[in-house]
Order: C-alpha cells, then sequence, then structure tokens
C-alpha cells in the first residue's frame, strides 16, 4: 500500500472512530473500548479485501463477512455507514426504537449485517457453514469472521476450529481483535487465552499474526487468504479502546460511556472538527 | 425408522443437489447410500454440535438445503442457543432431525433420553415441530420438511417401530391424521408412542369405550381445527406422548384450551412426569415405570371417564 492510500484509509478509520464515540455517547451505549480496538480491522477489510462493495450485497457470489463480536455493532455500523451501505445520516438514530439499529447487529436492520450475533461463539461455525458449502457448490467466494480475543473463551469456537482444516477449508479467514482484555479482566489471565497464535497453529490453521491498527500490513494479510489448502488465522494485536490517549488499555471503557467534554477531547485527538 | 429417514434422505438428495447431511459422529453404515448417490455432500461434523447447528446455518445461508443428524438430546438441548439464534432467527430451511427421542434409548441412561425436546423447540419463532408416528409418517415428514423453507424439528424413535399406517395416508404437517373415530374418548398421540396409544384403544374398545384416535405429529402448528371438533364431540381428549407432561403435546394443548370458551369434553394427559428416570431398564419398562405403555393409559383413561 503506498503512503498516500495509507494516510487516505488512516483518515477514514479517525473519521469512523469519531462516529462511535458520537453514537456510544448519544444512545449511552457500551463497548466503546471494544468498538475502537476493531476499526482498523474493518477498515482494512472492507476498502482493502476485493469482494465488499456494498453494490453486491445481495451477489450470491460475493464475499461474506460476518461480525462475530456483535457487541461491537456501533463499529460495524459506523463502517457500513462510511463505505456506502447506507445512509450515514441513519447513525444519529443509533439505538432508537425502529430504527433496525440495535446495541447488536440484527439482520435486515441495515445492509451488510448477515447473522444476529452478540451472544459469542455463533460466528465461526456459521462461516464454515458458508465456506464449506462454497467449496461443494463450487462458490468461489471468500468467507471472513471477525471475533474478538473474549470470545476465544467460548468452546464453540474451538469446535469449529478443530473442524475446518479437516474440511480444508481454505477460503475461511477468521480475524481475532486480541486486544488482551474481556469484560472484567485480562483474557489471558481470565483463561489460558496465550499462547494464542500457536493455538490455533497447532489445530492446523495457517496463522499470521499482525499489529492491527497498521492498516497496511493487516491489508496484506487479509489479501494473503485462501488457496493454502488450510483455513486461515489472523491475530490482530490491537490496543482496546485504540485512537484516543484516554481510553487505550483502560478498561473501564468497556462500559463507560463518554460525557460531552469527553467526546470533545476525544474528536481533537482524532483531528476531527 | 432410522432405516426410513436414511432410505428417504438419500432418495430426496438424489433428485435435490442442495440437500447436504451433517452427522454428529452417528451412523456410519446407515448412510454408506447416501454417500454414493450424493457424492461430498454428507459432512461428518464430529461429536461437536453447537458448531455442526452453525454449520448448517452458513451452507443454509448460502443457499443449501442442510439435513443435521444426532440423537435427540445432543442435536436440541446441547445446542438450542443455535438453534434459536442461527436457525430460527435467521429462518433458515434447516432440518434438525432427533433420532432416540423420548425414551427410544431408557436403557443408555438419563443423557441419552429427551423428554423435554418439543418443549424447548417449540417455543422459538419460526421454528415447526414434527414428531412422526412410524417410518411412512417419517418419510412423509421428511418430504416437506425439506421444502418447507424455515426451520423443522423432526422427532423420530429409534429402529423397528412397526409401521401404524398400511398405506401412505394423506399428510400435511400441521394437520392430524385421523386414525378411527369414536364418541367417548378422543386420543391424539404425536410420535413414537403411537403403537402403545392404538393398543390402549384398542383395550377401552374391549371394555365397551368407544374411541377416536388420530396421528397428531405437529404439536407446532397446532390443528386447531381438529382440536375443536375433538373437544366438542367427545369426553375426554387424551394427548398421548413419550415426552415430559410439561410442554409437550398435551402442555401445548392445554394452553390452546385455556383460551377456549365452547369446549366440553375434559383434557387428560399421558406422558412422563415431571422427574428424570432414576433407573436401568429399557423402553418398554421405562413407559411402564411412568404409565405411558398401553395397559396403563387405558386405566388411566377409563378411571378418568368413570370420574366425570
Amino acid at each position: 500500500m503506498d503512503e498516500k492510500r495509507k494516510k487516505e484509509l488512516e483518515r477514514v478509520a479517525a473519521i469512523v472512530r469519531g462516529e462511535v464515540i458520537g453514537m456510544s455517547h448519544r444512545a449511552k451505549s457500551a463497548h466503546l473500548g471494544s468498538c475502537l480496538s476493531c476499526v482498523d480491522i474493518l477498515t482494512a477489510l472492507y476498502w482493502e479485501a476485493p469482494g465488499m462493495d456494498p453494490g453486491d450485497a445481495s451477489d450470491p457470489e460475493r464475499d461474506r463477512f460476518i461480525f462475530s463480536k456483535g457487541h461491537a455493532a456501533m463499529a460495524l455500523y459506523a463502517v457500513l455507514a462510511e463505505r456506502g451501505f447506507f445512509q450515514k445520516e441513519k447513525l444519529a438514530s443509533f439505538g432508537e426504537p425502529g430504527s433496525g439499529l440495535a446495541e447488536h447487529p440484527l439482520p435486515g436492520g441495515v445492509p451488510g449485517v448477515e447473522l444476529a450475533t452478540g451472544s459469542l461463539g455463533h460466528g465461526l461455525p456459521v462461516g464454515l457453514g458458508m465456506a464449506m458449502y462454497a467449496k461443494i457448490a463450487g462458490f468461489d467466494f471468500k468467507v471472513f469472521v471477525l471475533m474478538s480475543d473474549g470470545e476465544c473463551n467460548e468452546g464453540s469456537v474451538w469446535e469449529a476450529a478443530l473442524t475446518a482444516p479437516a474440511n480444508r477449508a481454505d477460503n475461511l479467514t477468521v480475524i481475532v481483535d486480541f486486544n488482551k482484555w474481556q469484560a472484567t479482566g485480562r483474557s489471558c489471565e481470565i483463561t489460558s487465552l496465550a499462547p494464542l497464535a500457536d493455538k490455533w497453529r497447532a489445530f492446523g490453521w495457517s496463522v499470521v499474526e499482525v499489529d492491527g491498527h497498521d492498516i497496511a500490513a493487516l491489508s496484506d494479510a487479509l489479501k494473503s487468504a485462501g488457496g493454502t489448502g488450510k483455513p486461515l488465522a489472523i491475530i490482530a494485536d490491537t490496543i482496546k479502546g485504540k485512537g484516543v490517549s484516554f481510553m487505550e488499555d483502560d478498561n473501564n471503557w468497556h462500559y463507560r460511556i463518554p460525557n460531552a467534554a469527553e467526546v470533545e477531547a476525544a474528536r481533537r485527538e482524532l483531528g476531527l472538527p | 425408522m432410522r432405516n426410513a429417514f436414511a432410505e428417504q434422505i438419500t432418495e430426496l438428495a438424489s433428485r435435490d443437489e442442495r440437500i447436504m447431511l451433517l452427522s454428529g459422529d452417528i451412523g456410519n453404515r446407515l448412510f454408506n447410500g447416501f454417500k454414493e448417490t450424493a457424492p461430498g455432500r454428507f459432512f461428518n461434523c464430529g461429536v461437536a454440535e453447537a458448531n455442526m447447528i452453525g454449520v448448517a446455518a452458513g451452507m443454509a445461508m448460502c443457499g443449501a438445503r442442510p439435513v443435521v443428524y444426532t440423537i435427540a438430546p445432543f442435536v436440541t438441548t446441547r445446542c438450542l442457543e443455535q438453534i434459536k439464534i442461527d436457525l430460527c432467527r435467521a429462518k433458515l430451511p434447516v432440518v434438525v432431525v432427533g433420532i432416540g427421542a423420548g425414551l427410544s434409548y431408557a436403557e443408555l441412561g438419563a443423557t441419552h433420553h429427551s423428554c423435554e425436546d418439543i418443549a424447548q423447540l417449540r417455543t422459538l419463532p419460526n421454528m415447526t415441530v414434527v414428531c412422526p408416528a412410524d417410518p411412512v409418517e417419517v418419510r412423509l415428514a421428511l418430504r416437506e420438511a425439506v421444502e418447507y423453507g424455515a426451520p423443522v424439528y423432526l422427532r423420530l424413535g429409534k429402529k423397528g417401530e412397526p409401521d401404524i399406517h398400511a398405506k401412505e395416508p394423506d399428510f400435511k404437517i400441521g394437520r392430524a391424521i385421523p386414525l378411527r373415530q369414536g364418541k367417548d374418548i378422543c386420543m391424539i398421540g404425536a410420535g413414537n408412542i403411537l403403537p402403545e396409544m392404538i393398543a390402549a384403544a384398542d383395550l377401552l374398545e374391549g371394555r365397551g369405550i368407544s374411541v377416536s384416535a388420530a396421528s397428531f405429529h405437529t404439536v407446532k402448528p397446532l390443528d386447531m381445527e381438529y382440536l375443536e371438533d375433538a373437544f366438542r364431540q367427545h369426553e375426554i381428549v387424551a394427548s398421548v406422548e413419550e415426552h415430559s407432561v410439561c410442554g409437550g403435546l398435551g402442555g401445548t394443548v392445554a394452553e390452546w384450551l385455556s383460551e377456549e370458551t365452547s369446549i366440553r369434553a375434559r383434557l387428560v394427559r399421558c406422558g412422563v412426569p415431571d422427574t428424570f428416570f432414576p433407573d436401568a431398564g429399557d423402553q418398554a419398562y421405562a413407559r411402564k415405570y411412568f404409565g405411558i405403555d398401553a395397559e396403563s393409559i387405558a386405566e388411566k383413561l377409563e378411571r378418568a371417564l368413570t370420574k366425570l
């Protein structure tokens, strides 16, 4: 990725972060830290991976993306709107009755949402089913699933992790937003999550470890998906609350809602008006 | 029922390339015919039922017609949330098949009994619950279920059940199949208990009691038309099932009944009481233990009729 494109996408990510912070403040909606940690991943996916074009939303051959860490829905909505899946003005109605923009994603709420997520550990099995069917039905599409590191507590994640390589699902990519926190503590203390990359390797996956805030590196990792005979796990090293100094790596922002002054300070740091 | 399922799914898959068969590491030789007929479309998903339901959902979202098969408690209770969110919330055309429902595998112990699956699955929006009474109904139900366009739970017994129907009856999901017409008691039965129910009906008729009977194979949606007539035309309507009296066919009819005003008959529920089977023993023994063998059902209904 050239420097100009990189700067352009970093600006997109900053705008998305600003939208997310505003939504959290207006709707008094939690999980801000979890949203901010995955914005760069989503930006790389929607702007760099081929096959994520809003125009293809009903194409049976389109690439699929399952947003399995549903608690970070604000980030998904802001990215979808910025990418043109629906009008940006709609983000102002987030959380309002009848808006379709629930605190966890609803299929049918807005274009681009494939699965109702929020209960963790659902996305990878469903993504695997899509990938397995693509193989048997002769479709070329790829499937991407974004999970949180806390989500790796769920047994169903590891059921799918065991099953995917046996089915040679190399059209499946999981991205783990490894921000080192879950709701109430360090993800590597609550369960023995580390060494996370080695776990996926041991299960038979190709593994790429990447700086989860380096959009160019994420783009390269996403584009490397497919054709290897193995499913791909991208372990994205991230910082919860990334982009706002007073939220970074502070797990209070799993549930805290920013007040007006904090929104203003955050926007200033992000270089937004 | 097991063999009827294997034969029918193989036949359907030969005509419809969208059909995928997912198994939770059971039925190895049973599906040899399927594997030959539909190469690459049998998936042994291992002993990982939550994942298996998710995989079926993903396949269905891309155009497949997956049929998921394993032992009843493992394909229902164990992965209930996957059924709720991945299948029902998305209203996907996936058939969930539970083999060994009720007390079919009584001798295998409490883990293999499934007397609460109807109650759990029927509360899920978009779910349809069908309990075929015999191998003939298994074939008919499966044919309709794969074309249903929404999740269907097929609750099967085991192998070797007798045919209730001498020839193919007129079968439609949501519509009871009348088996005989009488005037004192109407017995409606769901699923693999039907042979006991019919034997109980014979016993009652031998004692001078006139009995109607129907295979009430679909618990959701309820055949309200049949129920309205049954409750108007008889003294007693008896629900019969190898399932808990909490929330199964009897519970569902009781809910419906509570809002009906012009009802004449009394409802008697014959099913498994709200307790675990505490002992070793086969299905026949377990049925007797819980009072849902033919003789116990007949006695219970005869008593109920004399008490009116």
